[in-house]
């Protein structure tokens, strides 16, 4: 283990401009995202893909030593969807806030559930907009004051647990950054689950949302018990709807569902990634001529 | 009443949506091809699945053609509205093969012949379309056997019933057609040519699409849309005989994002859509453009604003394919003129695509992926795919400034190599980690703009056709290749002249010496403000004056083209 410490780790880490408050959160979550993959033998810099949308969660992976991607508000899930499709080979997670993810991104968050893509989904849920200074998300809580939600947010909250395991996920898990070795090993079970993981991750954002806090959120939640069976479906939504004390911890999964991947015919007799293919040009003259 | 067709025929079907409309186009032309004549064949549609008025134009001919006409010389309505539908189109040379015993219409060139009952009497009124489809063939006096051995591998997958009911619907039809011949009232002489058997008969759909598997696509990605889902379905298709990977997306967003997913990880990937479908991918175009993304998009216009004409064709979206994208950055946009250039310009799109690391579109339009014609082979011996990605070494930095030739720094790829490939939306540094330093932006604005000059270096040049000392010439580009090339052909004046643009984005340079040694310049465009001759002026200031503009959502017709350009010559 010793020989991969920090192997995730920039050189240049210490003098890092990092862009995020003091107290952020999102640091609890880059030192436990690298703890697990530096936990992980199968996990190399190299063949390990950072995506990531728009927002503070999003620069993740600038701090980090690894190939990243990050990309559009909101468009992280598609972009993982694709590299993992094209190169099975590669580990991919895309990560970024509860606004990309289930706001901007709504769409994409719903419909890669159900390709069951074996990509690891981690949002970083502040239940706040950090970037553009503190408007509601769409998990932030009914009657929260904010520059825009003068009067308190009316809307219901986003519960993405619940839409997760109704939508088809093979992996729910709710985690707290301020519980880093809870995290860290949901985080490698989530990775290492084939097909598609969901890891909603409190995080506080230290300088928008009063009400969240670590505090708040210590109080507030509670472990999963040894006794709680993650694979009995109509349990698990009922646990995504507690609401008083919020439970942390795999709230569902389901083994041995095909991935997007495995189901697809180019990769039934060969497995070799898309880039180290090439069209058989005498094959596709045959095809071309049956075209009479 | 007696008449003779010579060298060129046009057979128009008109009917609702539903009535198998397409399985005639498909059948008379890939038959007809096969007893050697040239065929055409385009459609015109309505936005609805069942019901309404369509109709499809199948042109045979002793000589190529290509285009769309709008002569009706045959004309088989299987509605009663179809003859309105069609309006001027259908006049006193019109014959008209017509089941007057349900249709009821009153024209004095009509052949009466009981489609319907002698589809009811062999079981279904769905066989009304195979025996038009005999009539057809019976008069050009088609060996019946050819007929039969083509419904048999059209059909015969759905069981022998359905292949013998189709075999009697054709030859029941195809005797009243072979009388209508024998006894000299519709005479059709037109030469068959026994090597025309080797031809392709390819849809623009097919063009672009085969072009792609040239070009070494392997992942398609699109949310369908009419006139481009057709590429989707296609390359569907292929991936039964190759390793392509095809995935509808949920939105358009997502599809362009998955491209550009794709092509990071190493993989050959467009998008195909149409203009409104482009409208949402243009955040991700502007991705493509930041992160030096390779792309193909294949966009098939239509026309607008908004869903406009859903199933009709425009050049529309010219202006929106040079200008999408907030921000300035390189693109290449090719718009194929015929179904030759749309294979070899596609193919060629997936090569400069990776080479520069630019999007390139493919701009079609509803008519030319919706047209068939014959195609000489296709030569394959020509097509060389370079993967232009590189092994990285353990310092490789994605945005190297100093290892940048013409602002093409070389690409690596996750997991290929020692080194890490990091990409970002924000302005970034050499290794793509995101910076505010205003210095470096200034390098990576020009790095990524200096591939401009390189890709001059790829030009293709635009198609000059005509007698060199012309007075006249005739600009155009895209889908009007072929309409504009037989309008002049029609003309035959020594003075007129065409340039086709192929290439329409970055503008071709070596075009300026075409332009200027005209007297008079004529712009051909499906758009009701003449985009192109924008762009020809904001590109080399040559203004040009003389535009021939149609916008109704229909092609040009030969003859109304061959009549709009005489009209200049005055």
């Amino acid at each position: 283990m010793s020989e991969r410490k920090n192997i995730f780790s920039l050189e240049n880490e210490k003098e890092l401009d990092i862009a995020w408050c003091p107290g952020c959160g999102n640091f609890g979550i880059l030192n436990i995202l690298k703890k697990a993959l530096e936990e992980m033998e199968e996990i190399t810099p190299n063949n390990f893909v950072l995506v990531s949308g728009i927002g503070q969660a999003a620069k993740i992976p600038h701090y980090f030593k690894n190939n990243a991607f990050n990309g559009l508000h909101g468009r992280a899930l598609p972009v993982a969807f694709a590299i993992k499709a094209t190169n099975p080979d590669l580990y991919v997670v895309a990560e970024s806030g509860d606004g990309d993810m289930y706001g901007e991104g709504g769409n994409h968050f719903i419909h890669n559930m159900r390709r069951n893509v074996d990509i690891t989904n981690i949002v970083h849920d502040n239940r706040v907009y950090g970037l553009t200074k503190g408007q509601a998300s769409p998990t932030s809580p009914q009657g929260m004051v904010t520059p825009v939600q003068v009067n308190g947010v009316i809307l219901n909250p986003f519960n993405p647990i619940a839409v997760a395991i109704a939508n088809g996920a093979t992996f729910v898990a709710r985690a707290f950054v301020g519980d880093m070795q809870n995290t860290k090993e949901i985080i490698k079970k989530a990775i290492r689950h084939k097909g598609y993981s969901l890891i909603d991750l409190f995080q506080p954002c230290v300088t928008f949302n009063k009400i969240n806090t670590y505090a708040w959120f210590n109080e507030h939640t509670y472990k999963l018990g040894e006794d709680y069976d993650p694979s009995d479906k109509m349990q698990a939504l009922q646990t995504a709807f507690q609401e008083d004390k919020i439970p942390l911890g795999i709230i569902y999964e389901e083994k041995g569902k095909p991935t997007f991947e495995e189901q697809l015919t180019i990769y039934k007799q060969n497995k070799d990634p898309l880039f180290k293919r090439s069209i058989d040009v005498n094959k596709l003259e045959g095809f071309i001529n049956s075209m009479r | 009443m007696n008449k003779t067709i010579k060298e060129d025929v046009s057979i128009v079907l008109s009917g609702e949506a539903g009535q198998g409309i397409q399985t005639i186009e498909r059948l008379l032309t890939f038959i007809l091809k096969r007893e050697g004549y040239y065929v055409f064949a385009t459609k015109e549609y309505m936005s609805r699945v069942r019901g309404g008025s369509n109709s499809t134009e199948i042109r045979v001919s002793s000589k190529p053609v290509k285009s769309y006409v709008d002569k009706i010389d045959i004309l088989i309505p299987l509605t009663k509205s179809s003859v309105e539908h069609l309006g001027d189109r259908v006049n006193e040379d019109t014959l008209i093969i017509a089941d007057n015993d349900s249709l009821k219409l009153e024209n004095k060139n009509l052949f009466n012949v009981p489609i319907l009952s002698i589809a009811k009497e062999i079981g279904n009124e769905i066989y009304a379309n195979i025996v038009a489809v005999g009539v057809i063939l019976g008069l050009f006096k088609i060996n019946i056997k050819t007929i039969e051995e083509y419904l048999r591998e059209r059909f015969g997958d759905k069981g022998e019933k359905i292949v013998s009911d189709n075999i009697k619907a054709a030859s029941e039809g195809y005797k009243l057609g072979k009388d209508f011949s024998e006894n000299g009232e519709i005479k059709i002489e037109i030469s068959a040519n026994e090597t025309l058997k080797d031809d392709l008969l390819i849809s623009g759909t097919d063009a672009v699409s085969l072009g792609a598997l040239a070009g070494n696509c392997d992942s398609i990605f699109a949310y369908p849309m009419t006139p481009g889902s057709g590429v989707l379905v296609d390359l569907a298709d292929f991936s039964k005989n190759f390793d392509i990977l095809v995935e509808q997306a949920e939105d358009e967003i997502a599809a362009i994002n998955m491209a550009i997913g794709g092509w990071y990880a190493g993989a050959r990937s467009m998008v195909t859509t149409s203009d409104g479908g482009f409208a949402l991918m243009e955040e991700g175009l502007s991705l493509a453009g930041m992160i030096e993304s390779p792309l193909v998009i294949h966009l098939a216009q239509r026309p607008g604003p908004a869903t406009g004409l859903p199933t009709r064709t425009a050049q529309e979206g010219l202006n929106l394919a040079i200008h999408a994208g907030h921000g300035e950055f390189p693109r290449l946009v090719f718009a194929p003129g015929n179904l030759e250039q749309a294979f070899y310009l596609t193919q060629k799109a997936f090569n400069i695509a990776d080479k520069y690391q630019i999007p390139v579109f493919i701009l079609t339009d509803q008519f030319f992926v919706d047209s068939y014609y014959n195609v000489k082979k296709l030569d394959l011996s020509k097509i060389e795919n370079k993967k232009y990605f590189v092994e990285t070494a353990e310092d490789y930095k994605r945005y190297d400034l100093s290892k940048a030739e013409n602002g093409v720094s070389p690409r690596g790829i996750p997991n290929f190599g020692k080194g890490l490939v990091i990409v970002d939306s924000d302005e970034h540094d050499e290794e793509g980690h995101l910076t505010e330093d205003l210095d470096i932006r200034i390098k990576m604005v020009e790095k990524r703009l200096q591939k401009y000059d390189a890709l001059k270096d790829d030009f293709v040049s635009p198609e000059f056709f005509g007698n060199e000392n012309y007075k006249y010439l005739v600009v155009c580009w895209g889908s009007n290749y072929n309409v504009v090339k037989e309008a002049i052909e029609n003309i035959d004046n020594k003075d007129l002249a065409m340039l086709h643009f192929s290439q329409v984005f970055p503008f071709p340079e070596n075009a300026v010496e075409f332009l200027v040694k005209a007297e008079k310049i004529i712009d051909v465009e499906n758009n009701a403000t003449g985009q192109f001759a924008k762009l020809i002026r904001a590109e080399t200031g040559i203004k040009i004056d003389s535009k021939i503009l149609k916008f109704n959502g229909m092609p040009f017709s030969v003859e109304e083209l061959t009549a709009k350009i005489r009209e200049e010559l005055q």
